[in-house]
């Protein structure tokens, strides 16, 4: 039972990094479809970093970087050239696709091995969830602290509320002196720095070598997560748990021999987000204030 | 620092320029990311953009690579002109396929070539069908169609496979998940040229093309629904106080685009392949996003830039085969590619003026 949380908890962890990084891109008024291209970068750029230095650690930071580096391409052409967002997202996941196919072929059939887990003094000795809570490894407890950082970040700090004004009116924002631009650039490089190390995750930790579009649509399953979390980060953890249980419930399954064939139960984890999607959206519809409003329009003024 | 400045009215010159100086830039960039990573570029360059010219053979493959790009690229066009991101094609090209291959093995002993008619016909409803779960759920609800059509991509790639390992398997195929071999009336031969014989693998499903095109445009030009489109897409307010039903006309290029997207499906499988096997598309569906973007969102660029993506993907065949680069690095090309052609869309209606000093 412990292992099987501790599974969900692994599983759940690229989905729930990319998925806040997208928040505050989100959030700032930049919808960035590149999560998938970004997480997939991550990953290479990780699996590289550990093949060459021989420390996982050097993954999250490539991975990372990795992230910042697509994410700035996003950047320049959807906030300086004012490219549409929708297309240009789905161009950096299609050109990171190409990318990784590349820079991974040399990778392929090596092996890293994975990020340690820390144990937390005394508070892992702690009887049934001591383990699971507390003998983590670093991005664990790193995307836990993103969330309680982001979660305070935008609710109480100026920054946060500024970074929340040009994305709900990027008009008014720039009249009243923001520097719409650049704040959307941090945002969105944050976005691809949490999607890096997302991405990092799946070598790091799930599957140690690398393998072509190894993140399987969790960069799609990260944008669905913004839209369940209706923009509102603690529940992130929530979603990514879910999903991160049906991915693994539809493993068990294929393991234990449910008399389901098993391409139906690799179907959960996408039917399960259209099914969340509806369910969310419909409420979104009547009470339309949580959704930023300048999400995914171009901002033409000049600065 | 580089400032926009609006233009009075959208340069026609960067139409027609923006396209070429895309695709320059993307060879030099590309060639840039190929020296980076040690490739030899020069070798790369002509693996990818001349081999495929290279014989008459080869020439007619590309048409035929074409084909279900062009097909596609035409049914997403009139979604992306009217602002509604299905980037679902790939399943909706699935599920056609499967649903006219359903019907196809249904009948074994059918000769008539008539029968392609229902088979096509089925491709399209199949297709259309997929294309519905985002439409309705858009509409009704508000559901994103990007992420519906895409989560939906995967469940028909699966449900495909799950179709051809069990219920359709055909039980002499050996243990490989394939179903039976398609009956004569549901297969597309290729063309007999006089005198040569057969040009590649150059079949009818062509002919469809070449259907397709002026139809297309004449409907996008000509007609009250494709202005209705056309107007959708470039200034909603005025399509709201024209009193034209932003539902109904999401609906309609939903279906459209999946019914398309379904055809190219069975068209693909009853020319190249005669029977379901797990994997009948190669990412046609998310290459037509591009065929679309790069033909400008208009039935005969759309010609044109199927037959260059087309080259480009033969072109990396080559690449693969001969110098051991993945595949997917097409993928490199048509990302650059994408973000030049996005960007040409913005100097089309800015100017660009470098003014000195900070901001």
């Amino acid at each position: 039972m412990e292992a099987l949380i501790l599974t969900i908890i692994a599983t759940s962890i690229p989905l729930l990094l990319a998925a806040i990084g997208e928040l505050i891109a989100e959030k700032s008024g930049i919808l960035n479809l590149g999560v998938e291209g970004m997480m997939l970068s991550g990953a290479v750029g990780a699996l590289g970093a550990v093949l060459w230095l021989e420390n996982p650690y050097y993954g999250i930071i490539a991975g990372a970087l990795s992230g910042v580096l697509m994410a700035s391409i996003f950047s320049a052409f959807t906030i300086n050239f004012m490219t549409n967002q929708v297309a240009t997202g789905l161009g950096l996941t299609i050109f990171a696709t190409g990318l990784t196919g590349l820079a991974g072929a040399p990778l392929v059939g090596k092996t890293i091995p994975s990020l340690p887990k820390i144990e937390i003094f005394l508070l892992s000795d702690i009887p049934l969830f001591g383990n699971i809570l507390f003998k983590q490894d670093f991005v664990a407890y790193l995307s836990i602290a993103i969330i309680i950082f982001t979660s305070l970040f935008l609710k109480y700090s100026k920054s946060g509320i500024i970074l929340r004004a040009v994305g709900d009116d990027h008009q008014s924002a720039h009249s009243v002196g923001y520097p719409v631009k650049k704040i959307r650039w941090y945002a969105t490089c944050f976005g691809g720095m949490c999607a890096g190390i997302g991405g990092a995750y799946i070598p790091l930790v799930l599957t140690p070598h690398w393998s072509e579009g190894m993140t399987a649509g969790r960069g799609w399953i990260a944008l669905a997560l913004v839209v369940f979390a209706s923009w509102i980060p603690w529940r992130i953890i929530v979603g990514a748990l879910i999903f991160g249980g049906i991915t693994i419930a539809q493993l068990v399954g294929q393991a234990r021999g449910w008399a389901i064939p098993s391409q139906l139960l690799s179907m959960m984890p996408y039917i399960a987000t259209i099914i969340a999607l509806t369910m969310i959206s419909g409420r979104l519809s009547k009470n339309n204030s949580v959704v930023p409003s300048s999400l995914g329009k171009p901002f033409f003024g000049s600065q | 620092m580089i400032t926009f400045i609006p233009r009075d009215k959208v340069s026609k010159n960067w139409i027609i320029i923006a396209p070429i100086l895309s695709i320059f830039f993307t060879i030099f960039f590309g060639l840039l990311i190929f020296t980076f990573l040690g490739y030899n570029p020069l070798e790369t360059l002509y693996q990818i953009f001349v081999s495929p010219f290279s014989r008459i053979d080869r020439i007619s493959d590309i048409l035929v690579k074409a084909c279900p790009l062009i097909i596609i690229g035409t049914g997403l066009m009139l979604c992306f002109k009217s602002n509604v991101w299905n980037i679902g094609a790939e399943g909706q090209f699935i599920m056609g396929a499967l649903l006219a291959g359903f019907i196809a093995l249904s009948f074994p002993n059918i000769e008539t070539k008539f029968f392609l008619l229902i088979t096509i016909l089925a491709g399209f409803v199949g297709g259309a069908l997929w294309a519905f779960i985002p439409a309705i759920l858009k509409t009704k609800l508000n559901v994103n169609e990007i992420l519906v059509s895409l989560m939906l991509v995967y469940v028909a790639m699966l449900f495909i496979d799950f179709i051809v390992r069990g219920p359709l398997r055909d039980p002499m195929s050996f243990g490989f998940p394939l179903s039976k071999p398609y009956p004569e009336g549901a297969l597309i031969n290729k063309i007999p040229f006089p005198g040569i014989g057969f040009l590649g693998q150059l079949h009818y499903g062509i002919l469809f093309v070449f259907l397709l095109v002026p139809v297309s445009w004449i409907f996008v030009n000509k007609t009250l629904g494709g202005f209705k489109i056309n107007v959708l897409g470039s200034a909603p307010q005025a399509a709201k106080f024209a009193g034209f039903k932003r539902n109904s006309i999401t609906i309609t290029v939903l279906l459209l685009s999946g019914g398309l997207a379904g055809v190219a499906g069975v068209i693909e499988v009853s020319a190249n392949i005669g029977q379901l096997q797990p994997e009948v598309s190669f990412d046609y569906g998310f290459t037509a996003i591009i065929v679309a973007f790069l033909g400008r969102l208009s039935p005969v660029g759309i010609l044109f830039a199927g037959i260059i993506i087309a080259t480009v993907k033969l072109g990396a065949d080559n690449a693969q085969m001969t110098m051991g680069i993945p595949k997917v690095v097409t993928g490199l090309f048509e990302g650059i590619l994408l973000f030049f052609l996005l960007t040409g869309e913005t100097l089309q209606k800015y100017k660009i003026k470098w003014s000195e000093g900070k901001k």
